[in-house]
């Protein structure tokens, strides 16, 4: 009897955890792969580098893991960043007029010559990233300062980014060339080195959002910015700095993606991608109207993005239905997570108990 | 069988559990028709659990509930209101970014040609409110722009305006009315009553208790104490049923206060000289001393309330000055005002209060790590270390300092907003109604606490709607009449002397 109470406890407890759901929803993707797409699960290892399905899961949802970071603090204090997308084209736009400043002249868009000096990498970096912070800044001021409702804040910036982003390159598609640039999103290191760049900012994140008062001082705005106000917490500094950090992240996904595709293609890079990074925010289980966040959580939220749209492409689903077969599965991993299913769940330990009892 | 033909409603063996609470314990209840029963009890007593139960906010883990002869089991507020039964609840559940009639008449708005007669709706909201309170407002403006008192009208009038109403609950909802207002209530309540409609009234005001009830249902830590009829149980009876021990220590308080006040220092620690707010609160001119303990004395709409936030600085005062120990303060902010040393435990505890999804841990360290900053974070350990000393200080009854701050009773809430505060160690403690809404074993220990507050060395502000705690706390009581400082009292006064000055008549 108190054997069968500790383990319907034990089960209450796991599926209580944050990261229970996303987990489930991550499996049941991974074992529809096992079952039906041979050779998913293999791992090659050429010239000690890690090549695979479950590798390309990871190395393609780099762009989404570094948004979803960023996304998750500003969901959490119950915003939401529309723009990420156009800063990653602006932040690429920003690095290819920096490698090729020639095609502010109109006169040649890709490097064919080996001789050609860039600029050092850390310029082309830091250039990129500075602008892309700018853009966070922007959002900040707007949502914290001039209290603009979040959508509409981000909004600006999501529809005129593109066009700010063609502006920087003077409307041509820059080729990318310069090797150094290439390998953060095409480099190995036993893994995809864009993983790398991934823990590196998750950690980052981490150690800024837990082992400072930053994290909480978050969560409280998004629970109650009133009380959190009547408590001496600045609620338009946390905003600003959610959103400007939001901004440094999609300018590092932004780079990332450019670099992967080798060219600056203000039109392309990122389209979309807000709304995935959104997506994974919420099967990570950060609330919409915001408040408590994991982003452990939002990472499985990324990882089960990209595995959708890797199994869709493994089994054969062309381009052109993607959109339309996600939408349908990402709606399953949403219904996990109604309450009806939850509560469900939940239940099943207790029924257990009963039934033996 | 005359059981069945007299009672309208009958809760049996109720019983409900939470995370780390047993809320509510077998209760069992019976309502008559054309009755007014009140539920008493302590915080975290289970009343408005109970309530949740019967009205399907919260479904019930045993027992049943006999409606109208018929066992129904409500699913949420909608089915019972369906069923007949209304509610207001004690923090009010209306949308404040809607106007006043859409509010009262929301789901019910009378349609012309397929869409909503707004013209109508207006009458009618503005009708009902007339008719069943006597309360004349522009229904048309939104609500987020009345007093509570007025928002808790019309959440009144909403639960009346449901024609069928069989059975309406009131929990708590004279918390924020004046005297009038409760007389109006009253008047409400005792008409429909002469209609046959059962009435459970939650509240935590004695008085009002004998003045309005029949019978009285007592509950105890989630526990059926037993249901007696009014008339025949004393007060002290029923307090100590209610508490389980005596109240000599309001008398006690007295002494207390008496022996408290020789500790009051001369030199001011906080001086406002014409400190006011235009369309809020004329300057008024205000001295605080460390070790005293001043009550605001004042109806609702005297603004009490604005005068403590321009202190605080929550809004930013356009005339005067103030000074604390001596030093003039430029910037207006809540921040700085923690800084300064003064704290604020605000009026609205749901609103401006606690953060709810936060824990008990999070909420406590809350305002002194926003003065730190968030770089100099609070280990987990000192956080541990401050929550488990302050959960003990002020008994704050919690599974643990983990807990979710929503999940305790709104007298512990309180209690963890006050150890908020207390942990920053405040000069000036200003206290808006911080035993609204709570208990009164609860509300003697909060008043024990303020005083004990005031003998080290501080200085409270104590604001409250009930007379009789300002006078019991207070060893100086400053009177608020429309937005004005009218008087000031020190040392011992008669409670009439007051009252005649609230009201601006010659004692």
């Amino acid at each position: 009897m108190k054997k069968n109470n500790d383990r319907s406890f034990t089960w209450r407890q796991v599926t209580n955890s944050t990261l229970f759901f996303p987990l489930v929803a991550l499996s049941l993707i991974l074992l529809f792969d096992f079952i039906f797409i041979p050779g998913f699960f293999t791992i090659e290892n050429r010239d000690g580098n890690l090549y695979g399905s479950l590798i390309d899961i990871f190395r393609n949802g780099s762009t989404v893991m570094l948004l979803a970071i960023g996304m998750t603090l500003v969901i959490a204090t119950g915003g939401v960043d529309l723009s990420v997308g156009a800063i990653m084209a602006i932040a690429a736009s920003v690095a290819g007029i920096l490698m090729n400043p020639s095609a502010l002249r109109d006169e040649l868009f890709f490097v064919t010559d080996p001789t050609y000096t860039f600029q050092p990498l850390w310029v082309v970096i830091m250039g990129a990233l500075i602008v892309s912070l700018l853009c966070g800044v922007w959002n900040g001021v707007l949502v914290g300062y001039m209290r603009i409702q979040p959508m509409v804040a981000t909004l600006i910036l999501m529809i005129s980014g593109r066009g700010i982003a063609q502006l920087i390159t003077n409307g041509l598609r820059i080729q990318i060339t310069y090797k150094p640039y290439a390998f953060l999103g095409q480099g190995w290191i036993i893994l995809p080195f864009s993983l790398y760049i991934v823990a590196f900012i998750f950690a980052l994140t981490w150690i800024l959002t837990r082992k400072t008062a930053i994290g909480m001082f978050i969560e409280s705005v998004g629970t109650n910015f009133r009380s959190s106000f009547f408590s001496g917490i600045d609620e338009r500094k946390v905003k600003l700095l959610v959103y400007t950090f939001c901004g440094l992240c999609a300018g590092i996904a932004g780079l990332v993606a450019s670099s992967n595709v080798r060219t600056s293609d203000a039109n392309n890079i990122g389209l979309t991608t807000e709304l995935d990074a959104i997506l994974a925010v919420v099967i990570g289980g950060t609330a919409m109207k915001g408040g408590r966040f994991s982003l452990f959580a939002s990472m499985i939220g990324a990882l089960v993005m990209q595995a959708i749209t890797q199994s869709m492409y493994a089994i054969g689903v062309p381009a052109f239905a993607l959109q339309a077969i996600k939408a349908v599965v990402v709606i399953l991993v949403i219904l996990l997570y109604s309450e009806q299913v939850q509560a469900f769940v939940r239940g099943l330990g207790a029924s257990r108990k009963r039934v033996k009892s | 069988m005359s059981e069945t033909d007299q009672s309208i409603l009958v809760m049996e063996g109720i019983g409900k559990a939470f995370p780390g609470v047993q809320a509510l314990d077998d209760v069992s209840l019976t309502l008559n028709r054309g009755e007014v029963l009140c539920l008493v009890g302590e915080n975290g007593a289970g009343k408005s659990t109970l309530m949740k139960v019967l009205t399907g906010v919260d479904q019930p883990d045993s027992g049943k509930i006999i409606f109208d002869g018929r066992e129904i089991q409500p699913r949420s507020p909608q089915h019972a209101q369906e069923l007949g039964i209304s509610t207001v609840y004690q923090e009010i559940n209306l949308c404040t970014s809607l106007t006043v009639a859409e509010n009262i008449l929301l789901g019910r708005e009378p349609h012309k040609a397929g869409r909503i007669d707004w013209a109508k709706t207006n009458t009618l909201a503005s009708e009902t409110l007339h008719n069943l309170l006597g309360v004349d407002i522009d229904v048309t403006k939104l609500l987020g722009s009345y007093t509570v008192a007025i928002q808790q009208m019309v959440a009144i009038a909403r639960a009346l305006y449901v024609a069928s109403a069989k059975v309406l609950i009131l929990d708590e909802p004279t918390s924020s009315l004046d005297e009038h207002e409760t007389a109006q209530l009253f008047k409400v309540m005792r008409k429909l009553k002469g209609q046959g409609v059962g009435i459970i009234f939650i509240t935590h005001f004695i008085d009002q208790v004998y003045e309005i009830s029949d019978r009285i249902t007592v509950l105890r830590n989630g526990k059926l104490v037993g249901t007696y009829e009014t008339a025949a149980i004393s007060r002290v009876v029923l307090i100590s049923k209610m508490i389980g021990r005596n109240l000599a220590e309001f008398d006690e308080m007295t002494k207390t206060k008496l022996e408290s006040g020789k500790h009051i220092r001369s030199e001011a620690l906080l001086q406002a000289r014409g400190y006011g707010l235009t369309d809020a609160i004329q300057p008024l001119d205000l001295d605080l001393h460390a070790g005293e303990v001043v009550g605001f004395a004042g109806l609702l709409g005297s603004d009490r309330t604005e005068t403590a936030s321009i202190l605080f600085g929550v809004e930013k005062p356009d005339t005067g000055s103030m000074s604390i120990n001596g030093k003039k303060v430029e910037e207006h902010s809540p921040l700085e005002s923690i800084k300064r040393g003064i704290a604020l435990c605000p009026e609205d505890r749901k609103a401006a209060g606690i953060v709810d999804d936060l824990t008990v841990r999070e909420n406590i360290i809350l305002a002194i790590q926003a003065s730190r900053g968030w770089l100099k974070y609070l280990s987990l350990a000192e956080q541990y270390e401050l929550a488990d000393q302050y959960i003990k200080l002020l008994n704050i009854a919690t599974p643990s300092a983990d807990q979710a701050v929503k999940n305790l009773s709104g007298g512990n809430q309180q209690k963890v907003i006050l150890a908020r505060w207390l942990a920053i160690n405040p000069q000036v403690l200003i206290l808006d109604e911080p035993t609204r809404g709570i208990d009164v074993g609860t509300k003697a220990e909060i008043q024990k606490l303020v005083l004990s507050l005031a003998e080290e060395g501080k200085a409270c502000v104590f604001i409250s709607s009930e007379l009789e705690e300002v006078l019991r706390t207070s060893h100086r009581i400053v009177v608020l009449r429309e937005r004005q400082k009218v008087a000031e009292f020190a040392g011992e006064v008669e409670e009439n002397t007051i009252i005649h000055a609230i009201a601006g008549s010659e004692a």
